[in-house]
């Protein structure tokens, strides 16, 4: 057993149908010391942790996305075949396949193990949810499909510890056995007869292994009959996006004002400590202010990200694509893009991945280039910042924030601007192309587990606290220099600011900006913004905290300082404007060319300045500027 | 290739045409290369991949708003969402 570690690991490859579980297990198998993948949800990247097994055997485990078979419809199944059949350069082929399926409905599961088979590696076979089943009262004779598939077959729960301990105590067993050698692959894409013939093997195998209770389990059906009705659906899914938005903006407030009245602590506390000078505007206008100004939208996205993922694992996903198939069809979108679109709402990078999973390229291509218009989190410090400035608090009919309808509204601007973004580019580019498939699985309801629910926040706080740490801070400190040097004159009568290099900056792009409204400290604070679109809100802190001299808060020096048309063209331009780097990077890599990346970038900037222009006139037209 | 609207001297209906609280069996798969980008043998790959194949037992739970469409249909113990147009393909008594 020991040399068995020493010697090397072996490579285990979890493999099933989508949504059986595969990443559940996996995060059972490897633990702590897991790569977690950069979205909770879909699988759509291949996911490689280490594992130890109780006896004390180093595994790799590698995840892979769900698949109905090795014919590789979409690039995320392309990648499960590859690793599969060792066709991914400098990768070997797993020496064990573990086939996850689930135990309460293993059909699907049972065929696509059939055709693995074929492929010659050795495999074991996993029922996981085997707790839903039995609480549902299916019974499952594990010796007799043992027997009709050749292959060990384990029952597990994945969520749970204890639930582990058979698939432990059979991969030990079979480690120490040493792992079969492959035998040739035989597999040939399946034709539809084999598929058939498959799925009659997998069904009797089912008929005599799988006893189903007298009275099935009828929670999931009496749910839809409400979540999925043509009117109620539609209206509970209005309805819980409309509580998801109202609570980013409610349920935030309290702790974000601890984080802001922490900053504002510690930035009195060096001003106390540290003399006068550089040092201390660095530490405390550059720093403090600076990375302070992002930090603080924390809560807001998190709270966003909690109503997403469970959604996510409530199942609710899938009735969402569901409910909007038609309506998303009639602007050229498949309904499997609202996945992705509605992931996007938190950031555009996990939604353009998970894009993957639409097989059609052209559908793909249109939900890539789309899903940046939907509001992702990065937008909500500025759109809090220009809000909390700008718009009154006070309630409407008595119950809604105003402050929370204009988010609202932001949210549909981007919403209907993605529908009518795509309805164009089916008209100009695909209007002849008969439509594509859309064919989902609409798994039963399951509760969500508190553990994968914090497992999934904790690494999006983590990713926003490592961007705030590196890319949001090195902006500050760079704002910052450029806003402080050259030092004005000793004889100096205008804010010191107006003699930097920021303000030289600003004033050389101020011209092509002007036309929207924006002044030049608009235009040093998007410099920076390109990069990530919150930094634009750490930029103006810095550029106003600096011009004062004072440490009033940025949205009092706003509203101070911009009219009401300026603000609500700022708002417009920041619904379009294609500011993120790694938005653009991620969009190059799934797309598949810098060609489209170049074509987000254009037609985002020009509705943005179009939208800021337009609103810019319009306000001033009615006395707001 | 004729039209199909009988199977072993019973009269079968295309599920894409069955009314909501349908419950049938299905007969066999007839795919229709007009119905989709997708050929018509992928199409019938596709349906058998998520379970429908010939003897399962299929009932419509839920329709959409818009056209009745899109369908979730029961499927031999598991939901599966599908266009109308797809289930076309799909002959069920």
């Amino acid at each position: 057993m020991n040399d068995q570690s020493e010697v090397g690991s072996a490579r285990f490859a979890l493999v099933g149908v989508p949504n059986c579980g595969k990443t559940a297990l996996f995060n059972q198998m490897t633990g702590s010391r897991q790569k977690v993948g950069n979205y909770a949800g879909v699988t759509v990247e291949r996911k490689v942790g280490t594992a130890r097994t109780p006896a004390g055997c180093k595994v790799d485990v590698v995840d892979l996305p769900g698949t109905y078979s090795l014919r590789a419809r979409s690039p995320d199944e392309e990648v499960t075949r590859d690793v599969i059949m060792g066709r991914r350069a400098g990768e070997a082929a797993p020496d064990l396949l573990i086939c996850v399926a689930d135990a309460t409905n293993m059909r699907a599961a049972l065929r696509l193990v059939l055709e693995l088979k074929q492929v010659g590696r050795p495999m074991l076979l996993v029922l996981n949810m085997i707790d839903i089943a039995r609480w549902r009262g299916i019974e499952i004779d594990t010796d007799a499909l043992e027997a009709a598939l050749g292959l060990p077959v384990v029952t597990a729960t994945a969520v749970r510890k204890a639930g582990m301990e058979a698939l432990w105590a059979r991969l030990d067993a079979l480690l120490a056995a040493g792992i079969a050698a492959p035998a040739p692959s035989v597999w040939a894409e399946p034709s539809a007869h084999d598929l058939r013939t498959a799925q009659r093997e997998a069904d009797r195998m089912v008929a005599r292994a799988v006893r189903h209770p007298a009275r099935p389990d009828t929670v999931t059906a009496r749910i839809d009959s409400v979540l999925l009705h043509p009117v109620a659906g539609i209206l509970c899914l209005l309805g819980l996006l409309f509580i998801m938005f109202q609570a980013v903006f409610t349920w935030a407030q309290p702790p974000m004002d601890l984080i802001s009245a922490g900053f504002d602590a510690l930035g009195t506390l060096v001003r106390d400590v540290v003399p006068d000078g550089l040092v201390q505007s660095f530490l405390v206008d550059g720093v403090i202010s600076g990375v302070g100004s992002v930090l603080v939208f924390l809560p807001q996205i998190l709270i966003l990200f909690l109503f997403i993922l469970l959604l996510e694992d409530l199942g609710y996903m899938a009735r969402a694509a569901f409910l909007m198939d038609r309506i998303m069809g009639g602007a050229g979108l498949h309904g499997r893009a609202f996945i992705p679109l509605l992931s996007s709402f938190a950031c555009a990078i996990p939604g353009i991945m998970a894009a993957r999973v639409i097989d059609n390229r052209r559908d793909r291509l249109t939900t890539i280039l789309v899903a940046p218009l939907m509001t992702c989190s990065a937008r909500i410090p500025v759109y809090t910042l220009i809000i909390g400035a700008f718009i009154p608090a006070r309630t409407v009919a008595g119950v809604l924030s105003l402050q929370g309808l204009v988010m609202f509204g932001l949210y549909a601007a981007g919403i209907v601007s993605a529908l009518a973004v795509s309805a164009a580019a089916k008209f100009l580019f695909w209007r002849r192309d008969p439509t594509p498939p859309f064919m989902l699985d609409l798994p039963d309801y399951k509760l969500p587990q508190a553990k994968s629910i914090l497992i999934g926040l904790w690494t999006r706080a983590y990713m926003f606290l490592k961007r705030a740490g590196t890319t949001i801070f090195s902006m500050t400190v760079l704002i910052w220099l450029l806003a402080t040097f050259p030092l004005p004159p000793a004889n100096a009568t205008d804010p010191a600011i107006t003699y930097s290099f920021a303000a030289m900056l600003g004033n050389l792009i101020h011209p092509l900006l002007a036309p929207v409204g924006f002044n030049w400290q608009i235009s040093v604070a998007l410099i920076p913004g390109m990069a990530a679109r919150e930094v634009a809100v750490a930029a103006l802190g810095t550029v106003y905290a600096l011009q004062g001299g004072g440490d009033q808060a940025v949205g009092l020096a706003l509203a101070h300082s911009w009219s009401l048309a300026t603000a609500l063209a700022f708002l417009a331009w920041y619904i379009f404007a294609p500011q993120c780097a790694s938005t653009l990077a991620v969009i190059r890599r799934e797309a598949g060319g810098a060609k489209w990346m170049w074509i987000t970038f254009g037609y985002m900037l020009a509705l943005a300045y179009v939208a800021a222009f337009v609103t810019y006139h319009i306000a001033v037209m009615f006395g707001a500027g | 290739m004729q039209h199909q609207n009988s199977f072993d001297g019973r009269p079968t209906v295309p599920l894409g045409r069955a009314l909501k609280g349908f419950r049938g069996e299905i007969a066999r798969i007839a795919a229709d290369t007009t119905v989709s980008s997708l050929s018509a043998d992928e199409i019938e790959r596709r349906l058998i991949e998520l379970g429908f194949v010939e003897g399962a037992e299929v009932q419509i739970l839920h329709e959409g708003l818009f056209g009745h469409d899109p369908i979730a249909v029961r499927v031999n113990g598991a939901t599966v969402a599908l266009r109308r147009r797809e289930a076309m393909a799909i002959l069920a008594y």
